[in-house]
């Protein structure tokens, strides 16, 4: 159960709480100057990510502008076929990737501490390191075409389009750039979920997280999963275009409807992961203007996990008219129809909220109120498109276009407008205008509406989508023109937001505190916010702690709770436990560094040269990048405390320094790996889905690799792992020299294992560039060893830091968190083996 | 369908105003819980599963093969036009390009595939559309059920000029429609008029024919459309201009502009006589 809190002590004497809240400053102040840009502050680095994905979302409505220019007459030549199409990709990845799933991790990054009461993020560099890779990644993509480089497959990008028939590097920029951003974005994932689940206040147990976190961690979760695939996907193509093997080439024995597959199971959760984090915010805003708690609480928690789960099952109604069996069509169309039920569960719940409370009139409401109207018509025509037969006729014309931008506009970014105008003055204490918010509404509101509903009709009478013009007199002529007039119309609406947003408010008073007395945590700041997030973590047990703990506000203020000093000068914040959240650790977090940044622009060096086929600088920027985060790790993270404990205030003494499962690096390595461990299982989907879909696969005789040297590696590199897992429990009994030569033959093991993996291809002349299979074999093999590699690196940093004296006996994380990587190694190798090797006995 | 979606949509931004506007304490805790399980639930079970009854039958038949015997027509979509083949009983298939004949009230099936990259097949007005996959074959069977000029299109993004893929479709009596075929079937009407015969001279010795064919003559080329009887289509370069000589004038000379990204180079440096004299013949071509 959780900590019995006792009664709270009186508040100390004004003097120390003056010094208690000068040494909090120092501790958590921003830097100034040009040193600005090295801070790591989950609210600075937030703000920027929010200001980018803003800008994205300028640069993407731009382009689509551009295109309804294009579109507004028959036979137009505004914009060229080439420049149409290199518009409308660009339009489409730049929304989905730069604008929608970043802005709601943007936003979970600024708000999610102080939701939570807690003072950051778990790790703040992970963070600032997400942003600089997006930031960099997102200007590339954006900047390729002002140099008609841009890709022009479509943001689906399907082969062989894609592959053979497009030449130039625009697929590459999309393929790279985008795996560079899906990486940024699961780090943020990784941050959120371990946000979520390790840094809430005392007290908040499972049942009293605010609705916004389990809606962001559903979402991030699904990243986890929904991800991987795209990025096996993206490798698997570009391998394509850069090596010929021919995964998705007929000629070779591919089939270009893999890709379909890895897309859409990236693809369709992804909608999911937009809309949750958006109907999130509904769900704060709702119940401030209801002036009540949500009504449902448990049915919204429940229909958010249940969407989660549903997501992964409805992908192939992305593929109704590739020529699929009736099963298959039943059985995706049901499942397509049963999303409408959680979905519907939330509206109702929202609905019946309003309708118990007193509601209130505000700008916000304005924009949730708006945001049903257009998503409820969204969500009835997705009804309609996932019966196939209907799709037959709907797929892939412009009342498709309709209805995703229903969905999506409706569903995430009014969501998202009505957030900006409730938490705005969170960000600098000031308010946004009512008066232009309610211009720019009705404007975006009438504007979308006049641009959108029409395409319903233009679809139906058959104008397909992706098309740069159309012949006059077919019927599309006049709805056409009015779908451009509303598109200008919405984006005037847009440009009101926007010019609130960044409109000089030096004259403008400060906001009162929680000027809408909402009864969430994030409402305790003051106006303007400190950079340490809550004067004192609080203990909590009711869902609105504003509404229903009396004096709440004043304790915090007052430090009465936990933290309430920064005696050693550090930045701290608590742990606690993942259901019943009780206190752990006091987590010492990392400040400032500029080491992100570098860190990103390598790392961003290597996928950009990359695309330039730059082979040789594009191995060297990875190599500088792995040693910058070796170099950081090293000097910044499982540092030894000076103490073992410390007192957190209430007369709580927490360790300092805690490893394994109740770690955060622990869940972060356990997370991530789950992300790895998804995007193999992709790769091993393909190597069945071959199998499935060609007679040829595995060929017969079969070529390669052998039984031999696939069961040699994987005895050699279950040996690596036992003797990982033996280390561990060597360094945790203190036999320092069993513990050096114990890592040291599982590192010779691992390279001699992952050497003899290559071997088995290698030796029975495998040619990847042949035919599918050895394709498949190879590439199992290659990511494996890649896998086994960084293990190596990692086994032998074990080896360093214990001899360094940065790991102990008893301060273990590093070789704790590195037998977790080989548990999941070990498990992705005997997979291998026993596919390469052993599934040809089989089939 | 429609009706349905518009009376729920309805009913609920309703019921939203209903909400917003209430007074607090006109309705109870267990009224929101059934308001919750009721609207989020219960209703669109119901609903959706009286959906998926009506949607889904007509799958099998949607999917059915056409009965034995019945008319075959391969359509291969390549980079931006539609490779026709009636595959009759005869040793000779016909071949021809963008555009396809069908006789009413009789059963047809199509044999959609592509050499290049994935197209979708699509005539709005008679069925669904179907993809065209390299490496696959699919099929669609149908039939129509009226006489009259349809238009197709490609639904799948395929490319630069993926808008410039068209085709027309005529629905037309059997008898209308044998006799068409046997014509399509015969080799190419020679030219009757001298310029016309300058045409052909001209077709033949800028080397149009290694690409093209026209049957009856030297040309037999496969990589582009059959161009036999191009002067009897209803349209030319794919369902994107009028078949008029003026219109082939406009295709030869520039070819890139009619459609971005084509194979076919433009013929702009023939002389100007030249082209017009191609363009007479090849309309002549009924």
């Amino acid at each position: 159960m959780s900590i019995d809190p006792g009664p709270l002590t009186a508040a100390p004497p004004e003097e120390v709480q003056r010094a208690q809240t000068e040494r909090l400053l120092e501790a958590w102040k921003q830097p100034t100057g040009w040193r600005y840009w090295s801070a790591v502050n989950n609210s600075v680095v937030g703000l920027w990510y929010v200001a980018m994905t803003f800008f994205f979302l300028l640069f993407g409505g731009v382009l689509a502008l551009l295109m309804r220019l294009q579109l507004a007459r028959p036979n137009n030549d505004f914009l060229s076929a080439d420049l149409y199409n290199q518009a409308f990709t660009v339009h489409g990845s730049v929304m989905m990737f730069l604008f929608a799933i970043p802005i709601f991790e943007a936003i979970a990054v600024m708000f999610l501490p102080q939701m939570l009461g807690a003072r950051e993020l778990p790790f703040p560099r992970l963070s600032a390191f997400g942003f600089w890779c997006f930031l960099l990644g997102g200007i590339f993509l954006c900047g390729s075409i002002f140099f008609d480089a841009a890709p022009r497959g479509g943001w689906f990008m399907y082969p062989p389009l894609t592959s053979k028939y497009q030449s130039g590097i625009g697929a590459d920029i999309w393929l790279l750039g985008f795996s560079f951003i899906e990486i940024a974005a699961i780090a943020a994932a990784v941050e959120i979920i371990i946000g979520a689940l390790k840094t809430r206040p005392p007290g908040m147990r499972i049942n009293l997280i605010p609705l916004y976190i389990w809606y962001v961690l559903v979402a991030a979760a699904m990243i986890l999963f929904a991800f991987p695939p795209l990025i096996a996907g993206s490798l698997l193509l570009e391998v394509e275009r850069a090596f010929h093997w021919p995964f998705f080439d007929p000629a070779g024995g591919g089939d270009p409807l893999l890709w379909q597959h890895l897309f859409w199971l990236f693809g369709h959760p992804e909608v999911y992961i937009i809309f949750l984090p958006s109907v999130a915010l509904m769900a704060m805003i709702v119940p401030t203007f209801a002036q009540r708690p949500i009504v449902g609480y448990g049915w919204i928690v429940l229909a958010a996990v249940g969407i989660g789960f549903l997501s992964f099952g409805l992908w192939v109604h992305h593929m109704f008219t590739t020529g699929l069996p009736g099963i298959s069509l039943g059985l995706f169309s049901a499942a397509s129809e049963a999303v409408a039920i959680p979905t519907g569960v939330q509206i109702f719940c929202f609905i019946a909220t309003l309708a118990a409370g007193r509601t209130v009139r505000s700008v916000p409401m304005l924009y949730a109120f708006g945001s049903l109207v257009i998503f409820v018509l969204g969500g009835l025509t997705g009804v309609m498109v996932a019966v196939a037969p209907f799709n037959f006729q709907a797929h892939d014309t412009f009342f498709v276009v309709a209805h995703l931008h229903y969905v999506l506009i409706g569903g995430a970014l009014f969501p998202i407008l009505a957030g900006c105008y409730y938490f705005f003055p969170l960000i600098n204490g000031k308010k946004l205008s009512d008066k232009l918010g309610k211009i720019a509404f009705w404007l975006a509101f009438t504007g979308f509406n006049v641009a959108f509903l029409p395409m319903h009709l233009t679809g139906l009478r058959g104008m397909p989508r992706r098309v740069f013009t159309y012949q006059a007199g077919l019927g599309f002529d006049a709805l056409n023109l009015v779908s451009t007039v509303g598109a200008f119309i919405l984006a005037a609406g847009l440009a009101i937001v926007f010019w609130d947003m960044v409109r000089p408010k030096k004259k403008q008073s400060y906001s009162e505190r929680n000027p809408w007395n909402a009864g969430t945590l994030e409402w305790t700041q003051e106006m303007p916010g400190k950079p340490w997030g809550m004067r004192s973590i609080p203990e909590i047990d009711s869902r609105y702690p504003l509404w229903e703990q009396p004096n709440f506000l004043r304790d915090v203020d007052e430090g009465r709770f936990y933290l309430a000093d920064a005696e050693e000068g550090k930045r701290e914040s608590i742990l606690t436990s993942v259901i019943d959240a009780r206190p752990e650790q006091c987590l010492r977090l990392p400040g400032p560094t500029f080491i992100t940044l570098w860190a990103a622009l390598t790392m961003g060096g290597f996928f950009i040269f990359g695309t330039f086929s730059l082979w040789w600088p594009s191995l060297l920027s990875l190599l500088a990048s792995l040693a910058i985060i070796i170099y950081w790790l090293w000097t910044e993270t499982a540092l030894i405390p000076e103490k073992a404990e410390k007192d957190v205030g209430l007369g709580l003494k927490l360790p300092l320094y805690l490893s394994g499962p109740e770690s955060a690096g622990w869940w972060a390595m356990f997370i991530t790996m789950l992300a790895v461990l998804t995007a193999f299982i992709s790769l091993v989907f393909g190597y069945f889905f071959f199998w499935t879909v060609r007679a040829d696969f595995p060929p017969d005789p079969v070529p390669g690799p052998g039984h031999f040297w696939p069961l040699v590696a994987a005895l050699l590199l279950l040996g690596a792992w036992a003797q990982t897992v033996l280390a561990r429990r060597w360094n945790r009994n203190d036999h320092a020299s069993a513990f050096y030569t114990g890592l040291l033959l599982g590192s010779i093991l691992a390279i001699a294992g992952g050497a003899a993996l290559l071997a088995g291809p290698w030796v029975t002349e495998l040619d990847p560039t042949s035919h599918v299979y050895p394709a498949t074999v190879w590439i199992l093999v290659t990511w494996t060893t890649f896998q086994i590699l960084i293990g190596v690196i990692m086994q032998l940093y074990c080896i360093a830091r214990r001899v360094a004296g940065r790991m102990t006996a008893r301060y273990d994380i590093d070789i704790r968190n590195v037998a977790l990587y080989w548990h999941f190694t070990a498990f992705t190798a005997v997979v291998t083996v026993a596919v390469i090797a052993g599934f040809p006995l089989v089939a | 369908m429609t009706g349905g979606a518009i009376v729920i949509w309805i009913a609920v931004i309703a019921l939203a105003i209903h909400a917003f506007r209430a007074r607090p304490g006109s309705h109870s805790g267990r009224h929101a819980n059934y308001l919750i399980l009721g609207g989020g639930a219960i209703v669109p079970t119901i609903v959706l599963t009286a959906l998926l009854i009506y949607g889904l039958a007509p799958i099998p038949a949607l999917l059915a093969p056409a009965p034995e015997g019945s008319l075959k027509i391969a359509v291969s979509g390549e980079q931006w036009w539609w490779r026709v083949r009636y595959e009759t009983s005869d040793a000779d298939a016909v071949v021809l390009a963008n555009e396809i004949h069908l006789p009413v009230g009789e059963p047809v099936e199509f044999r959609l595939e592509s050499p290049d990259v994935i197209h979708s097949f699509w005539i709005p007005a008679l069925g669904g559309k179907v993809d065209m996959i390299p490496g696959r074959v699919n099929r669609l069977s149908l039939t129509p059920t009226k006489i009259g000029v349809f238009r197709g299109a490609c639904a799948e993004y395929c490319g630069t000029s993926h808008a410039l893929m068209s085709f027309y479709v005529r629905v037309e009596e059997k008898a209308a429609f044998d006799r068409w075929l046997m014509r399509q079937r015969a080799t190419a009407l020679p030219p009757s008029t001298p310029l016309a015969k300058r045409g052909q001279a001209s077709f033949l010795a800028n080397g149009c024919g290694a690409c093209h064919a026209i049957r009856g003559t030297p040309a037999d080329g496969v990589v582009g459309p059959d161009l036999t009887h191009v002067g009897s289509r209803l349209s030319i370069g794919a369902g994107i201009l009028p078949n008029k000589p003026k219109a082939f004038v406009h295709w030869i000379a520039r070819t890139d502009q009619a459609k971005p990204g084509v194979l076919m180079p433009a013929f702009g440096m023939l002389p100007k006589a030249d082209i017009e004299a191609l363009a007479v013949y090849l309309e002549g071509l009924r």
